[in-house]
């Protein structure tokens, strides 16, 4: 069954601490040409029938994202390329 | 009559004993409400206490905004009920849109725990009422994501309206734009505040009893309100 995958981003204004900590981190693994990291969360949602895109969005729209400081993407996903699949 | 005032647990709640104990020693009954109950049981005004609300999961605030308690008191203070959001609670507010703006990670990433001074910028709310504007008061401050920020147009409006209800003084402690630690809705009734006030009401366990003009002044307040 396909899944949704829903991505949630920081808003490119909002100060991301965790990406810099880890940007800043990168020399000590000698990598030296990384400009920027920012830290986002990605969901996936099953649904019990055919999967929604709408109603995926009214969910992230709701409570996956704080559209205050966050953005979000929306989008349709084969099983095999989730994580659960993996799993 | 001793005014009632409300004190939600929500599951991860960890200061409503002592938000309950400040109501007490302000001279209020204290009412405990429940999260899954979405009964006001009468309560004049209502204390939402800090804490790790259903595991600060997803977003602090954001799980406990879609608590049956909460939607009762989201229409409520729409109504005028005085509602005091105390660090979790402040991010449960913000989450519920009763309150502009966001609270996000401490900008050192550290969790911050240590007493606070405080600039009151307005007495003018439910929960202000009993201090001064300019007055600097001490209370602790103890929080992992209390980063306040806005868009430039909603901290503009914030400070044009008076809705900075208080300001960190002698360092920011976790990066909160305009140095804010407490905000109000236009109406006056509903304020965030990150730090403690209801750990700073004993002398016994607290840096001061300054926390207490919180819960005084809504008991102020409520006296003078239209019933």
């Amino acid at each position: 069954m396909p899944r949704v995958v829903v991505d949630v981003m920081l808003k490119p204004e909002i100060l991301d601490p965790q990406g810099q900590a880890v940007a800043n981190a990168l020399p000590r693994l000698g990598v030296s040409d990384v400009a920027s990291v920012r830290i986002g969360r990605r969901i996936e949602i099953e649904f019990t029938g055919e999967p929604d895109l709408d109603r995926a969005r009214e969910i992230a729209d709701k409570l996956l994202a704080n559209p205050v400081i966050e953005d979000f993407t929306v989008r349709l996903v084969e099983a095999d390329e989730t994580a659960g699949a993996r799993s | 009559m001793t005014a009632r005032v409300g004190v939600v647990t929500f599951p991860g709640s960890l200061d409503d004993g002592d938000a309950a104990r400040a109501v007490r020693i302000a001279g209020a009954e204290p009412v405990r409400l429940w999260h899954g109950d979405p009964k006001l049981h009468g309560v004049d005004a209502v204390v939402l206490p800090g804490g790790f609300s259903y595991g600060d999961y997803l977003r602090c605030g954001a799980i406990a905004r879609f608590a049956p308690v909460m939607e009762t008191i989201v229409d409520a203070a729409r109504g005028g009920l005085p509602v005091l959001g105390i660090c979790n609670g402040f991010q449960i507010l913000c989450e519920a849109h009763l309150l502009p703006g966001a609270l996000t990670r401490n900008q050192h990433l550290h969790f911050r725990n240590r007493d606070q001074v405080l600039r009151v910028e307005s007495a003018g709310t439910a929960w202000t009422n009993a201090f001064q504007a300019g007055q600097e008061i001490l209370i602790p401050v103890k929080n992992g994501e209390g980063c306040y920020v806005a868009d430039t147009a909603t901290l503009d409006q914030l400070e044009a309206e008076g809705r900075v209800v208080a300001r960190y003084v002698g360092g920011n402690p976790n990066g909160s734009q305009r140095d804010i630690a407490a905000i109000t809705n236009t109406a006056g009734n509903v304020v965030g505040i990150m730090p403690h006030p209801e750990h700073a009401v004993e002398a016994l366990t607290g840096p001061s009893l300054d926390g207490l003009g919180f819960f005084t002044s809504v008991l102020k307040h409520l006296v003078g309100a239209p019933a």
